[in-house]
């Protein structure tokens, strides 16, 4: 075991000063963490950037098949996601730690609303002979368009704008799982009592990666669901 | 407060209130500009990444605390940021000055 010494009835590991050194430095690594997943998406942004100004038309044709209503319902349940991880972390600060566990227990589950809703509109691109790349069976999808009444899609390379909607949302959707299963985390161990308003780094910092995700879905409504 | 440390800067929940409201309000404008995006013509994406940036604001400044945190936290994000921006101008400047070569032997 570590060596750790108690201070202000916080355990503190024996290489930092005080209670604020060991929060400001976990805080200081969430923050280089967060840059890696801007510099992650950014990458995934860049490529989406570049490949639409080479193909513009058939990015709007594979635009066609979003609606952008779910995404609209996506982002405002984000967005209240985020508001109640926030509470969590003020509700931690003020010492209620039941208010705490419900404000976790509110975000969690609107990442879960978040899937389900990213779970009805995979499948049903799924359904229609979309997938991502090469897997994207174009003559299906023409079939099945033809069959209720749509014009065919032209764009013999729509997988490609497919293979950046599945890669995009797909790894942010990873990101809203992985973020669930840490706001559970932080769950338990605020209503086991872990938690005292000098000491709750551990939902600061998993509100700061809940918050990176909500970002990275807010820019990628617009990019995805609207711009296209 | 019982421990009133600067480090742990506690932000009002009225601040919080107003914050999500804004960006709930902001949403619905994005929405509001998409639908009368054939009038606006090449502006319609532009308005909506520049909503979409004031959004990230909000949440960066006021969720994620970045308003009360240390200068160094903020140098940090920034940096991502910037390194992004190098990607993206220096694959743009390889891509578009690129010559196209048509010709066969």
């Amino acid at each position: 075991m570590s060596t750790s010494r108690i201070i202000d009835g916080v355990p503190v590991q024996e290489h930092y000063r005080d209670v604020d050194h060991q929060f400001v430095s976990a805080k200081e690594g969430i923050w280089l963490f967060m840059v890696t997943e801007i510099l992650m998406f950014g990458g995934l942004f860049v490529g989406y950037a570049i490949y639409h100004m080479k193909y513009p038309e058939m990015f709007a044709e594979g635009a066609r098949f979003l609606d952008w209503r779910l995404g609209f319902v996506n982002t405002l349940v984000l967005i209240f996601s985020s508001f109640t991880m926030a509470l969590g972390i003020y509700f931690c600060q003020m010492n209620q730690m039941k208010k705490a566990v419900w404000a976790l227990a509110v975000t969690v589950l609107c990442g879960a609303i978040f899937m389900v809703i990213k779970y009805f509109e995979y499948t049903h691109k799924f359904h229609m002979g979309i997938f991502p790349g090469n897997m994207l069976n174009l003559p299906f999808l023409n079939e099945h368009l033809a069959s209720i009444g749509e014009k065919p899609v032209v764009s013999s390379n729509l997988g490609l704008y497919f293979g950046f909607y599945f890669c995009m949302s797909g790894l942010h959707g990873i990101h809203v799982l992985l973020g669930m299963g840490l706001i559970t985390w932080c769950l338990f161990r605020c209503a086991r009592g872990d938690f005292k308003p000098n000491y709750y780094t551990a939902v600061e910092g998993v509100g700061i990666f809940w918050h990176i995700v909500d970002l990275i879905w807010i820019f990628l409504f617009p990019l995805l669901y609207l711009v296209g | 407060m019982a421990n009133n440390h600067s480090e742990h800067h506690i932000t009002p929940l009225s601040t919080y209130l107003k914050v999500a409201g804004a960006l709930f309000i902001l949403t619905f404008l994005t929405i509001g500009f998409h639908s009368i995006r054939q009038y606006l013509g090449p502006l319609a994406p532009i308005i909506a990444f520049l909503i979409a940036g004031v959004k990230a604001f909000l949440v960066l400044a006021w969720f994620m605390h970045l308003k009360y945190d240390r200068p160094s936290n903020r140098i940090i994000f920034a940096s991502g940021f910037f390194f992004l921006l190098l990607l993206f101008l220096i694959s743009v400047m390889d891509i578009y000055s690129r010559i196209q070569v048509n010709s066969v032997l």
